[in-house]
């Protein structure tokens, strides 16, 4: 238990509150209200968003992936990253120009359709539900390990203040709190960092691959919350307090093979002893944790389905859309994007570390699968101390950052959509009606759903993205040909097939073979089916291109200079 | 914004009148309207600008298509090069978890200031026809 975690918490649940409630007093209209009246300048409005960007699956899964199953897993925060360059070269400037506020103002402004509007309305939906879910979850996961509070609690802290913070302050007060929300989260993982560094240093370097697998680098207590089996290929000597291992209590000599211990068992494994390995815990050791496609590894085809979900699902996230309306012309657009491109690169320099650094300081994390928590457990477990726990705290503290502002924005959006095109017409009053309804339905989702892994559901609401709005942001900013049906059928199609492989996913599809790879990452297969249905239902439907398509083309791609 | 009050603020301002300038001007407008009123000149002049931007944005994808893209081919293809350690680390973790993001920030940076361009150069054809 961390005596400086709570105030922590508190301290940045308050400040996220306070600056919001500064910001209510600045916004005075409903544009201020909803858009920021655009008057934010280009490095406020940056880091504005990468602190919306930077979630709980940057924060806290990049390391707990990178722990589990190394090098393969930094395609994730590489894609993150690599997502907004696909979005400066072909989305940001001409999208901004379109003045379009939402992606079903977008489909409105350039095929002319209110049945087009409502579907991608219907996706905002989703993708903005699915995407919140394992934010909530991952703030229930935070306060259990730091508090040992209830997981229900978190969730529910989260989840409520993020909604009122929405719903009294929108998006003017959103832009100040995710700016300040953005330092706050690169501070709390480079201090702590710095510190685990010198540690290992002054520790003599231990190595981060030991030839026999990991191994426990100080005499480390686990407590296992279910009935585990594991095996050991070396003989060891193992106290059990609480619990029994294999039968017995107190100290247990265990030999090389298989054992068994109890439910809410504690066991007490020595200085440098081996990390037991676990049956159900999906682990990579040695070399196919260090070197990439090692036989057994989720192989090419998993990994460019990676690349390209976050590399072109970004520009498909309803949240980062909405901020790019924030920007006064189409080249501040630009200049935005490279600057957000260069502060969540920063930011990506350093879950990496957490996640090695883990192999060595936290391995008991891969007997207990709970490798999420990494980031949260390694400053207490290497520092030690005071200084430990203040550090603890500190990432605690940017994690929880990492909830609100990621949710905050999620929900800003989903809630902006569902005021102006299912629950009234866009007042300030429809949309805090609709911020309390977009959020009461991922808290109902969070507090039932507790096996999931925060970053591959993240994951997941990228290939959706990716395989609807991606192809008909990229179609309809660059090709006259694209018509209204065509995009409809390309979204139904490629969007519908990821969605449905996501629920498959969700709800318990086959753990092997090409199967579970194709739902597991479907992007490979469904961005490219989405491009090929949107653009062959385009030039079979050709006389429904839009009238004023050459009107529309010359707005979204003229130099702002010319002023037309 | 409000600019400082100058001293003589009711005196107007020279201005040097240069007729070459006044034509342009005049071209300048009769180019806009053009674009705007979509005539075959105007809607030539988009679509050129059109398909070099897009053509400048495919060139940069396709640098990182091959500078990230190949990455996980060649490592399937070379692991003994994969397995190589400049600096004590491994080739991937240092490619993928340091140099990406530095080189995505070029290619960003390299886009904005050739898009820029690209524009620059429209803007004066379309006002110095």
């Amino acid at each position: 238990m961390n005596g400086y975690a709570v105030p922590a918490l508190v301290a940045v649940t308050l400040l996220t509150l306070v600056i919001g409630a500064f910001g209510v007093r600045l916004g005075r209209t409903t544009s201020d209200f909803l858009v920021a009246s655009r008057s934010v300048s280009p490095t406020w409005n940056a880091a504005a968003i990468s602190g919306e960007y930077l979630s709980a699956a940057s924060f806290l899964g990049v390391a707990g992936l990178v722990l589990k199953h190394g090098v393969d897993m930094l395609w994730y925060p590489v894609g993150f990253a690599a997502g907004y360059l696909a979005l400066l070269l072909f989305v940001a400037a001409p999208l901004r120009r379109s003045g379009a506020f939402t992606l079903p103002d977008f489909c409105e402004l350039r095929l002319g359709s209110t049945g087009l509007r409502k579907l991608a309305t219907a996706f905002v939906i989703f993708i903005g539900w699915l995407y919140l879910v394992p934010q909530l979850r991952g703030a229930g996961l935070t306060l259990r390990v730091v508090t040992h509070g209830r997981y229900e609690l978190g969730v529910l802290v989260v989840g409520v203040v993020v909604t009122a913070n929405v719903a009294l302050g929108g998006m003017r007060a959103i832009t100040f709190v995710q700016a300040f929300q953005y330092w706050l989260k690169l501070v709390a993982l480079a201090v702590p960092v710095a510190f685990l560094l010198l540690h290992w240093q002054a520790d003599g370097r231990p190595a981060v691959t030991p030839p026999g697998g990991p191994v426990f680098a100080h005499a480390t207590t686990v407590r296992f919350d279910q009935e585990t089996g594991f095996t050991l290929t070396a003989p060891v000597v193992v106290q059990v307090p609480t619990g029994a291992l294999d039968g017995a209590s107190g100290t247990v000599p265990l030999a090389a093979g298989g054992h068994r211990v109890t439910a809410g068992a504690r066991v007490l494994f020595p200085a440098g002893a081996e990390v037991p390995r676990v049956r159900d815990v999906d682990v990579d050791r040695g070399a196919d944790w260090l070197l990439p496609f090692q036989p057994g590894d989720r192989g090419l085809f998993g990994t460019y389905s990676l690349i390209l979900a976050t590399f072109l699902g970004t520009m498909g996230l309803p949240h980062v859309l909405v901020r790019f309306y924030t920007n006064p012309d189409g080249s501040a657009a630009r200049r935005t994007t490279l600057v957000v491109l260069g502060l969540v690169g920063l930011f990506y320099l350093l879950p990496t570390l957490y996640g090695v650094l883990g192999r060595v300081y936290t391995p008991h994390l891969l007997l207990t699968g709970q490798t999420d928590a990494v980031v949260l457990l390694l400053p207490g477990a290497v520092v030690g101390g005071t200084g430990g726990e203040l550090l603890g705290a500190l990432v605690a503290a940017g994690a929880f950052a990492a909830f609100l502002s990621t949710s905050s924005g999620l929900l800003t959006s989903v809630a902006g959509v569902l005021s102006t095109d299912l629950l009234g017409r866009g007042s300030v009053r429809d949309f805090r009606i609709a911020a309390l309804v977009a959020g009461a339905v991922p808290l109902a989702l969070a507090l039932r759903v507790d096996t999931l892994d925060v970053s591959e559901a993240v994951g997941l609401a990228f290939a959706v993205a990716a395989s609807s709005f991606c192809p008909m942001l990229v179609l309809g900013i660059w090709w006259r040909g694209l018509t209204d049906v065509g995009a409809a059928a390309g979204v139904l199609v490629g969007g519908g097939a990821a969605a449905a492989a996501v629920l498959a996913t969700v709800l318990g599809a086959p753990s092997h073979g090409w199967a579970a790879v194709l739902l597991g990452q479907p992007a490979a297969a469904t961005v490219p089916l989405a491009f090929l249905v949107m653009i062959g239902v385009s030039l079979a439907t050709r006389r429904r291109v839009p009238a004023n398509v050459g009107a529309t083309m010359l707005r979204l791609h003229a130099p702002d200079a010319l002023r037309l | 914004m409000t600019a400082p009050v100058p001293p003589h603020a009711d005196t107007p301002r020279r201005v040097r009148v240069v007729l070459a300038d006044a034509a342009r001007e005049r071209r300048a407008r009769q180019a806009r309207v053009e674009l705007a009123e979509q005539t075959r000149v105007g809607e030539a002049l988009v679509k050129g600008l059109m398909r070099a931007q897009l053509a400048l944005a495919l060139r940069l994808a396709a640098v990182v298509a091959i500078g990230l893209g190949a990455l996980p081919l060649f490592f399937a293809a070379a692991p003994t090069v994969a397995a190589r350690r400049p600096f004590g680390v491994p080739l991937p973790w240092l490619l993928l978890g340091v140099a990406a993001y530095p080189f995505l920030l070029g290619v960003g940076w390299a886009y904005v200031h050739l898009t820029e361009r690209n524009e620059r150069d429209f803007t004066d054809l379309v006002e110095r026809p």
